[in-house]
């Protein structure tokens, strides 16, 4: 190489590359990406977040939340759970024998060990669970089966994996979670737990605003440094203030004070509470649990 | 083969031509590096005493980790970087630097942008975006300072006698085209009114960050070691072949990485990225093979001087390679993602290998171009094995931590032990750069003071006769 171009056409070749596959056309893909359809529903995801969680966003861009926590959930696969809810007409031998006779089938062959041993163990309770398997095809034909023998069943989806197992999600992050966040800050070091879902797993305000100002009230021994900065500790009234903070004894203030959020901490915790993707979407399905009443 | 440098005189002047905005790249960043050492310890110490700085918002880990990364890169590294490549250039020109007073202005322009940028990080200004934290004021004066001493650089490129160029001319060439092209593309499409939308800001911001932290120090580190070796040696480079070889891969495959293997993106962005982090292998074996076969058997004694820094910078950017890797691979991403693993990964490529080859070389060139000794020769020798234990126990035990913590399910007990031995390698390291600011801070007030008496000299001297009007 003897002159100075060779070294811009290199760069031009191999940033301009790159540049192109990871700058310009996720711009392309996800930046025109539309309001996902959530699975099974007329509604639309992800929804737009309040106001007072917009601002609360802020608040954690400014103090860095994101350095100890992400917001993103992984998952290893998907699995169908195959359930008996009810026999129809049959008995219990009758429908082992049913589920022999389908040994045969080419489709059933990765889990005819899961259906033998069913087969073997159960003693007749309904409903039961008689099939978990990734195989999804399995499970489609064997719904098909017993829908055709006049058998009842429900097939769930669930997704699977250590974040899931450890209640950190129902379903892995997609893109469309973040289209309406600036900045977008999935964290990339879990120094603390994952909160892509703290919303639906600790939905209470109150608990949520405490742990921000003790954090060793809340969880022993926590890593998390308190953001006492985000509250005000300040006189009491006559009577206490309806938000002031119910604190056990060694993190309260002194007698006749009282911890209080300021607008800052209400905001974080708006946005804390906006955290929940338990939406299925067509990237990332499964069968959302029926809340009882 | 080195461009003949031999002529000793031409040398001095070469020299001398670049004193001026060297030190000012140099001064700064060797401050800076003990302050970013200094926050990043203060932010490892805040783990085992998390109600330390509970009273003072700027003090807390989320401000301060990002605040001292940023300090290790936009404030040392970069500068340090930035001055090595000017006197490298004129050093292979055969020629003085070209418009000197260009990048002594760009540096202050640059030291003045780190400032605002730590000011707003420390105070909740940050951008929320890894290593673009620094707000649009902070990164539109680095923008234009980078230019500005790339084009005195480049200038002084052209001022060359031998047309050919040398392997280190590609690496730092590419190195001064690359930084503008990625910061600019980062700030316009992130820290702006008006940025992509959603999980595009990810995908960016992980492709500026491998950009940044893995391929532009790369070519950094390998241009000045390439220059070194062959040097201190006392041999030729190698080959030139393997050197070419070596650049092309890195750059093709290297720009690829860093989207990482759970990313919530469309599957097909991961899956470049692990294959382009598996080709890594290719460049990561040739840098080896060049640097093994110019050292075997060349005898350059040790003891601790520029020699040893570039080695073991050399050593470091293989191990940085091969983690890079590994947490690429699906299978051990699965543990490793979120954990210590990528921060060790990361401050291994920064302090380990980068920062290593770059103190060796300004150790090696302040003497030369101030023409006179550094204060504290031995210095240099002690901030080495501060340096490389400092690394050894800053890296090591947060990589074992993040392996410790995958496999535990981020349980953030399971690592507690691992993350204060790392404390006392930043302990050292911070030792270390404070040896090399000592040294470069009399230096140039040594500098200055003479200076001053040069030009009070002046004042003083009587009038010749012949400017007396009669």
């Amino acid at each position: 190489m003897k002159n100075g171009f060779a070294i811009f056409f290199a760069v031009l070749v191999a940033l301009g590359s790159s540049w192109l596959g990871l700058v310009v056309a996720p711009a392309i893909q996800l930046g025109t990406a539309k309001l996902d359809p959530v699975l099974n529903s007329s509604d639309t995801w992800p929804q737009q977040r309040t106001g007072e969680a917009t601002l609360g966003l802020q608040i954690y861009r400014a103090n860095g939340c994101a350095a100890c926590h992400t917001e993103q959930v992984r998952q290893a696969g998907v699995q169908a759970e195959v359930s008996l809810t009810g026999l129809g007409k049959s008995n219990p031998a009758e429908f082992k024998a049913f589920v022999q006779s389908l040994f045969i089938l080419p489709e059933l062959e990765k889990v005819t060990n899961n259906l033998a041993a069913f087969v073997k163990d159960w003693n007749g309770d309904l409903p039961k669970t008689f099939l978990t398997t990734d195989d999804l095809e399995a499970a489609g034909t064997m719904a098909d089966r017993l829908k055709a023998a006049g058998l009842k069943s429900e097939t769930l989806i669930v997704a699977t994996g250590p974040d899931i197992a450890r209640g950190w999600g129902v379903r892995r992050s997609v893109a469309a979670d973040y289209l309406y966040d600036y900045p977008v800050q999935l964290g990339g070091l879990r120094v603390g737990p994952d909160l892509a879902n703290i919303g639906v797993r600790d939905p209470v305000a109150s608990a949520q605003l405490l742990h921000l100002y003790a954090p060793g009230a809340v969880v022993k021994n926590s890593a998390m440094p308190s953001f006492k900065f985000l509250f005000e500790v300040r006189q009491a009234g006559a009577t206490p203030s309806p938000d002031a903070l119910n604190l056990p004894k060694e993190f309260a203030p002194p007698a006749g004070y009282e911890v209080v959020p300021k607008p800052e901490a209400r905001e974080l915790v708006a946005y804390l509470l906006s955290l929940r993707a338990d939406q299925p979407v067509y990237e990332a399905p499964f069968t959302p649990a029926i809340t009882k009443p | 083969m080195n461009p003949a440098e031999t002529n000793p005189d031409c040398n001095a002047k070469i020299d001398a031509s670049c004193r001026v905005p060297l030190l000012a790249l140099f001064g700064g960043a060797a401050l800076w590096l003990v302050v970013g050492l200094t926050l990043a310890l203060l932010a490892s110490i805040t783990f085992h005493q998390p109600e330390m700085f509970a009273g003072c918002s700027y003090l807390t880990y989320g401000h301060l980790a990002p605040a001292a990364n940023d300090l290790l890169v936009y404030g040392f590294a970069i500068p340090a970087a930035l001055g090595v490549i000017l006197w490298i250039f004129a050093r292979l020109s055969q020629a003085e630097l070209v418009l000197p007073l260009v990048p002594f202005a760009a540096a202050n322009l640059w030291h003045l942008g780190v400032v605002i940028g730590l000011g707003a990080i420390l105070f909740g200004g940050s951008s929320g975006f890894t290593w673009l934290e620094f707000p649009r004021a902070s990164a539109m004066l680095l923008g234009v300072s980078f230019v500005l001493v790339a084009i005195s650089a480049v200038a002084t490129f052209g001022q060359r006698k031998e047309r050919e160029l040398y392997p280190s001319h590609w690496f730092l060439l590419a190195a001064l085209l690359w930084f503008p092209w990625i910061y600019s593309t980062a700030n316009f499409l992130l820290v702006t009114t008006h940025p992509v939308r959603g999980a595009t800001q990810a995908v960016i911001g992980w492709w500026f960050s491998n950009n940044l932290i893995f391929v532009w120090f790369a070519l950094v580190g390998l241009g000045v070691a390439f220059y070194f070796l062959p040097k201190l040696a006392g041999r030729p480079l190698q080959s030139r072949y393997y050197a070419l070889f070596a650049f092309w891969t890195l750059i093709l495959f290297g720009t690829w990485c860093g989207i990482p293997q759970s990313a919530p993106v469309p599957a097909w962005l991961p899956a470049a990225s692990a294959i382009a982090s598996l080709l890594l292998i290719v460049p990561l074996i040739a840098v080896a093979a060049i640097v093994w076969k110019t050292l075997r058997g060349a005898g350059v004694p040790g003891g601790g001087g520029t020699f040893c820094y570039i080695k073991f910078g050399t050593l470091a950017f293989i191990v940085s390679g091969l983690m890079l890797m590994a947490s690429a691979c699906p299978q051990y991403s699965r543990v490793l993602d979120f954990t210590w693993f990528g921060a060790a990964q990361v401050q291994l490529q920064i302090l380990g290998f980068v920062a290593m080859i770059l103190l060796g070389a300004m150790n090696e060139i302040l003497p030369r171009v101030m023409a006179k000794e550094l204060p504290f020769k031995k210095f240099v020798a002690a901030q080495f094995y501060l340096s490389i234990f400092g690394v050894a126990l800053f890296v090591i035990p947060l990589a074992v931590a993040g392996v410790v913590q995958g496999r535990a399910a981020y349980d953030p007990a399971a690592a507690k032990i691992w993350l204060m031995i790392s404390t006392t390698g930043l302990l050292l390291l911070l030792v270390g750069s404070v040896l090399l600011f000592v040294n470069i801070s009399i230096m140039t007030v040594q500098w200055k003071l003479a200076l001053a008496k040069t030009v009070i000299a002046y004042i003083k001297s009587p009038l010749e006769t012949s400017e007396v009007k009669s």
